[in-house]
């Protein structure tokens, strides 16, 4: 099978600095790719050149073979509270993308309406955002980028600014939207635990200028739970990527 | 229980005090009657200015210059405001001569104005938009170039063209700075109508009305203008604080 997000001669400097020189990298369909690497090497950042959100030096990223232009795409941002539009109702946030795509009301009320139902959404989504709490806010976050069917879903470091009750909660949230859906996630995450718990595959990062360390899949069945955690498997890819990680700091020292 | 019931009325103590010291002051002829009438006099003066004499026309010729000057400077400065703020290079090049005019009292530009515009209306609108304009103009480029960038970004994620980015997100995301500026705007509008309405042989207006009592030393009727002006200022500082909490309602959430 082909690959989803194909990178080809990425490169990207910052003042001087070589961020990514001439890197090439694929992310496949239908799976939860966990960026993860040492601090600075650039994981937002390479989401945020695939996405669209910062012009690359030079290189091209193509979406099933076709630009960025042509491919319908979700980000969900670390700061729901920047990210999503405090004039606009929870309701309307999440009917943006739709009215900017120009839906037709009607459709635009039956895929809003499709949504809540798949979330089991129980808070009154005629709030302003401001009015909710941040687990809310970032549901609202979720919902708004995947409303327009994204082929794509990118996620920076979505739950690092909710408490942990929160966060495993809209981690499985995230699962179970992932299971139903198959729509290909690309998840950057500083949370070791995260970033295996929800993979499919751990691209391991170097540090500056950045390479692929190692593309390490992690196979346990879903829907994973608290106790995939605590199992064999899961530590023995967890321990993996530590063993890289450590090896890329030590580098550094 | 007393205290219960005499909390609501905390606001007006001041109030009071105030007026009550002023009546002691004049019951006691600490200062001499002629220039400080008592609280007395002064009432009855406004009563019958309002509803008998020609001080509800005067603030209403007040208020409309003021209006006039406000509403010139809104139109023409806010739409300048957002193209100034949206480039960081353009603001930059406009920065001294915006800073220097804004520094320089609006007053000092009357002999100017008359002599371009003449001695009439709209020498005293043209000084006051000028004034009030600069300070709704900085104030609105400031919220846009301090507009946080991560809701432009979520939004040309979502695929909204630059126009659409502009009015349905950076122009929203400036509206609470640019209200602080036409807040500022409108009060400082009315000292430059006032001190006009003084000085630019004027035959109308609260301004005239404050010096011609000076002249013929009517003093109850001079304090019942200035209290005039007063809650003029007053009230459109309020009214502004009202509409903000109405448009802006996200502001500091």
């Amino acid at each position: 099978m082909t690959a989803h997000i194909q990178i080809r001669g990425l490169s990207k400097s910052f003042a001087g600095q070589i961020l990514y020189s001439n890197f090439d990298l694929d992310f496949p369909h239908q799976k939860i790719t966990s960026i993860f690497g040492p601090n600075g090497c650039g994981k937002s950042t390479l989401i945020n050149m695939i996405s669209g959100l910062l012009p690359m030096d030079s290189g091209q990223v193509l979406f099933d073979g076709k630009t960025l232009e042509k491919t319908v795409i979700g980000y969900v941002f670390q700061n729901y509270r920047d990210a999503l539009f405090p004039w606009k109702k929870a309701i309307d946030n999440i009917k943006y993308p739709l009215q900017i795509a120009k839906k037709s009301s009607a459709d635009i009320e039956a895929r809003t309406q499709e949504l809540i139902q798949s979330f089991d959404v129980r808070f009154d989504l005629n709030r302003y955002p401001y009015e909710l709490s941040g687990g809310q806010q970032q549901l609202i976050s979720i919902m708004r980028a995947l409303a327009p069917y994204p082929e794509v879903l990118f996620l920076d470091e979505p739950f690092s600014a909710l408490d942990y009750e929160m966060t495993l909660f809209m981690r499985d949230k995230l699962q179970a939207i992932f299971e139903t859906t198959k729509t290909t996630m690309i998840l950057v995450s500083h949370d070791l635990d995260e970033a295996v718990y929800l993979a499919d595959h751990i691209l391991m990062l170097t540090r500056r200028p950045t390479r692929v360390a190692q593309e390490i899949a992690f196979t346990a069945p879903r829907p994973r739970q608290t106790s995939t955690l605590t199992s064999e498997i899961f530590n023995v890819v967890k321990g993996q990527c530590l063993d890289i990680f450590q090896k890329e700091i030590k580098v550094l020292s | 229980m007393l205290r219960r019931y005499l909390e609501p009325l905390t606001p007006v103590v001041g109030a009071l005090a105030f007026i009550l010291i002023w009546w002691i002051f004049t019951w006691l002829k600490i200062i001499d009657p002629v220039l400080l009438p008592s609280p007395q006099d002064s009432a009855k003066a406004l009563w019958k200015g309002l509803f008998e004499g020609t001080l509800a026309v005067d603030t209403i010729i007040t208020i409309r210059r003021t209006l006039y000057a406000f509403v010139i400077a809104v139109f023409i400065c806010v739409p300048l405001g957002l193209i100034l703020g949206s480039s960081a290079r353009l603001y930059r090049s406009c920065e001294f001569v915006i800073d220097f005019f804004r520094s320089t009292p609006a007053s000092a530009l009357f002999p100017l104005f008359l002599v371009i515009l003449g001695v009439g209306e709209s020498t005293k609108v043209a000084v006051a938009a000028f004034g009030a304009g600069l300070l709704i103009l900085f104030n609105t480029a400031y919220g846009v170039m301090n507009a946080r960038k991560v809701r432009q970004a979520a939004a040309r994620v979502m695929g909204a063209s630059p126009t659409k980015i502009m009015v349905g997100v950076t122009l929203l995301e400036s509206l609470p700075q640019t209200f602080i500026g036409m807040r500022s705007g409108i009060s400082f509008s009315l000292v430059i109508v006032i001190v006009a309405e003084m000085f630019i042989g004027s035959v109308d207006g609260l301004g005239q009305r404050v010096i011609n009592a000076q002249m013929i030393f009517n003093m109850p009727e001079m304090y019942a203008t200035i209290f005039s002006a007063g809650a003029l200022g007053y009230a459109l500082n309020l009214l502004f604080i009202m509409a903000e909490r109405h448009f802006v309602h996200w502001g500091g959430k």
